[in-house]
């Protein structure tokens, strides 16, 4: 029976798609990636409303944006975080040839730039504190830790997506067939970029 | 599991593996009953019954609350409840009625037809579907736990801030942590169930002949999926500042409290038409029944529903317009509100068609289905009303309000679901309920929701407040309130009647697959559904498929039963031009090498469907601990709770959905080549 449908499929009969058909073509785990992440895409839209509106609203001689950020040093974190994309798009092509190898080196090249953008937060957020903002002291404060927050939070569980399918392909339970995968988690590790990018302009370019 | 054969549990066939040794956490299969086949239980059948009845309760716990508030505010200057009591069970029974009983009642409903009613074999997660339900069930005890720790929530079922940022006590901590470990169940619900209906549609189901329960629910879903973040953030706020001492909503330090409003109400707009359209959807299917008619305008059903999807998110204002927004937004948000009546009366006007000329019988679906229709146009009248801003004005905080909407929450939602219990219930349970019950139901239940709601009205209009635990004598409310509060009772006596029914048809009868003459799929099939739903995946050429295969048209276009059912095309036959769905949607796969095309009735033997699970409940197990934690500050139980829930991810994330056959012990060697639970 499968196999006839797939046939009246048409276009899709010559290629192995990796998953049962289905009435898009798409796997179901694909199209709950995108929904997830339509989903997300409100979740930082309102934490990214949320420090706009309360940004300039501080009590005036409370510590402000300009007196923190630095933007060089978080330009240099973005860097890292951007080329993870690219080393993310170069694992899923390498699983897509089959290499197997290079898969695993991708992926966790990925996996330490990502780390290294959340360490590189973690040693921002010191600063902070050390110069005296914390999540009390005021709304800037609050709304630029608990945005920023859960941005490193997304990375971090990217992070560990990336080591688990380091560690699944290390084991040979990553095969060709299932490069699907890569790309799913893929999809969210751009989707964190993007958002990062949203969030570097508007919160630390635009004054 | 591969369903060996389908008989009855008890044959000998399936006592057999009973006989294999009992391990600790050993996988459960298909052949697993009782008490843990339930809790590992991947059916969506199965789930869409957890979530029903585990609603129901909640819903007479909900119920049960109302009847309390009723019975302090039946006269003047009563102490039967103390304010502050008084404050817990409102809040509760607001937060209950929508988050606890009518939202999973629709879920619960929509898991179980959903896939029958697309020709379906189960749904696109059925670990994620059964983790949904665990997680809404323990949500619900978590926020119900508060009522033995130091007090339930108390700040209302819309916890406006600052006052909620202020309660002391951990009550408001309760409300926030469990509405949002229900906002996960409700989330993964909708992700699981959009992608059910998107991709997993039988051939020849485009998206134009699906039911229009289905499309009513996957608007509901999409609403779902877009507006439960938006409350994350705003309940993650306020959880910062009552944990951290964050400013978010600390007036002192600058805050706009207003921003809450904006949040909860950006998501508690959309949640209104969550409530409401499934139950549009179930009152949809039910009228062309009882009318022997097609469904009055199915493309504007449609694309009405839609309409209100979209405008949903623009309308949220309306809710504080006595909050001085200001009269360009006021002005913008009245219009809105007012358009938004468009679709919704277009739905109206095309179920009132769907009845003109019909052969009405009125059975009990039908008689709610009727009650839907006018307490809900009762509800969106006054609903208009609130688009007028000097109006809403004076009724904002009055009784008025409260009136309004449960006019479309119970008038609306609640009828629409009874309409669809009664309807569905002999696909549920293999027996009906009965006529003369089911009628008494009814008419109690209406004569109870009119006097208790409609005196509502001239209340507020005549300046009731909500939310006061007593009024003093001599403001002209006492008859009104007590009037009302006979009428709570008359409604509580119905709900009654409607668990004698369910008591006194408890034994299985013979109802056959199709007792009502209906007209889509679920109902091709046995009542109640083989685990594996169809034999055969069916093939669809119309939208009312069943009804067609039923009935043919004379030359007059009257329509006359076709002698014999009409037999489902042949899968082979890839002439037949499925349109719309290119491809198969087969949820899982059917044994590729043994299941030759379309044979029919033999390769039943090779369905394979997903192998049951307990990760998806000892997953949702962590998420009241963090919440626990992080509620008392005990940051080791939090971290214990967080680290329960990503190992647990994992475990499941590495079992196989479906266990391979010949190893029914599951062990950490078995090959992992499952990777669902990955992205999520």
């Amino acid at each position: 029976m499968t196999t006839t449908v797939t046939a009246s499929s048409g276009s899709h009969a010559e290629v192995d798609p990796g998953h049962p058909p289905t009435s898009t073509g798409l796997s179901n785990e694909k199209v709950a990636m995108w929904a997830f992440l339509g989903s997300e895409c409100l979740l930082f839209g309102s934490l990214i409303s949320t420090y706009l509106l309360f940004k300039g609203q501080s009590q005036p001689g409370t510590i402000g944006p300009d007196d923190v950020f630095d933007i060089p040093y978080t330009s240099v974190s973005s860097f890292v975080l951007l080329m993870s994309s690219l080393t993310m798009v170069l694992s899923l092509a390498a699983i897509q040839r089959g290499d197997h190898r290079l898969t695993r080196v991708w992926i966790l090249t990925t996996a330490l730039l990502g780390a290294s953008f959340v360490a590189g937060q973690a040693y921002e957020f010191t600063v902070f504190v050390r110069e005296g903002m914390n999540l009390r002291v005021n709304l800037f404060s609050s709304s630029f830790f608990v945005l920023t927050g859960f941005h490193g939070a997304h990375v971090t569980i990217g992070v560990l997506m990336l080591l688990s399918l380091y560690s699944l392909s290390m084991r040979g339970k990553l095969p060709t067939s299932k490069a699907e995968t890569v790309e799913l988690v893929g999809l969210y590790w751009h989707f964190v970029d993007v958002v990062w990018i949203v969030i570097f302009t508007l919160i630390y370019l635009i004054p | 599991m591969a369903i060996v054969t389908p008989e009855r549990p008890g044959s000998p066939a399936l006592q057999q593996p009973l006989n294999a040794p009992v391990r600790f956490l050993r996988r459960p299969t298909g052949y697993t009953k009782g008490l843990w086949g339930w809790m590992t239980t991947v059916d969506h059948k199965k789930i869409g019954i957890m979530y029903s009845a585990s609603a129901f309760i909640f819903f007479l716990i909900g119920g049960l609350e109302a009847l309390l508030l009723r019975v302090q505010l039946g006269a003047p200057d009563q102490t039967f409840l103390r304010a502050d009591t008084y404050n817990q069970l409102f809040t509760m029974h607001g937060t209950t009625m929508i988050f606890l009983v009518i939202m999973p009642l629709s879920a619960g409903l929509a898991n179980y037809l959903l896939p029958l009613m697309i020709g379906a074999r189960d749904v696109a997660f059925p670990r994620i579907n059964a983790f949904g339900f665990w997680v809404f069930l323990v949500g619900g005890l978590f926020m119900y736990s508060s009522f033995f720790l130091g007090g339930a929530p108390n700040g209302g079922w819309f916890g406006y801030v600052p006052l909620s940022r202020n309660i002391p006590g951990h009550n408001m901590d309760y409300w926030a942590f469990g509405l949002q470990i229900l906002g996960i169940a409700s989330l993964t619900g909708a992700i699981n169930l959009i992608v059910t209906v998107i991709n997993m549609r039988a051939p020849g189901m485009s998206l134009m002949r699906m039911p229009i329960f289905v499309w009513m629910s996957l608007i509901a879903q999409f609403l779902l999926l877009f507006a439960i973040p938006v409350i994350t953030v705003a309940l993650f706020l306020l959880s910062f500042d009552r944990l951290f001492s964050t400013n978010f909503f600390n007036v002192a330090a600058g805050s706009d409290p207003l921003l809450w409003q904006h949040l909860f109400w950006l998501f508690g707009h959309p949640e209104v038409y969550i409530l409401i359209l499934p139950a549009m959807g179930i009152v949809s299917e039910v009228l062309p029944v009882f009318s022997r008619k097609p469904l009055f305008g199915y493309q504007v059903m449609v694309f009405s529903g839609i309409a209100i999807g979209f405008m949903g998110w623009g309308v949220w204002a309306h809710h504080m317009f006595a909050s001085g927004l200001g009269p360009v937004a006021v002005s913008a948000f009245s219009a809105s509100t007012m358009f938004i009546a468009v679709p919704t009366g277009v739905k109206i006007f095309n179920w009132i068609s769907t009845m003109w000329r019909g052969k009405l019988t009125f059975t009990t679906p039908m008689m709610f289905a009727i009650g839907f229709v006018a307490m809900f146009t009762i509800g969106g009248l006054s609903g208009v009303t609130h688009g007028v801003v000097p109006g809403d004005t004076q009724q904002t905080d009055t009784y008025y309000i409260v009136a309004h909407f449960h006019y479309v929450l119970f008038g609306g939602s609640m009828f629409g679901l009874f309409a669809g219990a009664y309807y569905w219930y002999p696909k549920f349970a293999g027996r009906m309920l009965d006529e003369r019950l089911g009628k008494i139901h009814f008419w109690l239940m209406f004569l109870g929701f009119n006097m208790t709601f409609g005196p509502f009205h001239i209340l507020g209009l005549q300046g009731m407040p909500r939310r006061i635990y007593t009024y003093p004598e001599g403001r002209g409310w006492d008859v009104w309130n007590m009037v009302s509060t006979i009428g709570s009772f008359i409604i509580a006596l119905s709900i009654a009647v409607f668990i004698l029914n369910m008591w006194k048809n408890r034994k299985p009868q013979e109802v056959g697959d199709d007792p009502w003459d209906a007209r889509t799929l679920e109902w091709t099939i046995p009542s109640p559904p083989p685990e594996y739903n169809f034999k055969e995946i069916p093939l669809v050429t119309s939208r009312d498929e069943l009804w067609h295969r039923k009935y043919t048209e004379d030359e007059h276009g009257r329509s006359v039963r076709r002698e014999v059912v009409a037999e489902q095309p042949k899968m082979e036959g890839t002439e037949v031009e499925p349109s719309g769905a290119e491809g198969n949607a087969t949820p899982d796969h059917v044994d590729g090498e043994e299941a030759h095309e379309g044979s029919g009735e033999e390769h039943e033997e090779h369905i394979h469907m997903p192998s049951p699970s307990y990760w998806p409940l000892v997953t949702s197990l962590g998420l009241p601990v963090i919440s626990y934690g992080m509620i008392y500050k005990t940051w080791a139980v939090a971290i214990l709770g967080g680290v329960l829930t990503v190992a647990s991810l994992y475990a499941w994330a590495l079992e196989p959905a479906t266990a391979p056959e010949d190893t029914p012990v599951h062990g950490p060697d078995t090959s992992g080549d499952d990777l669902e639970a990955v992205p999520a």
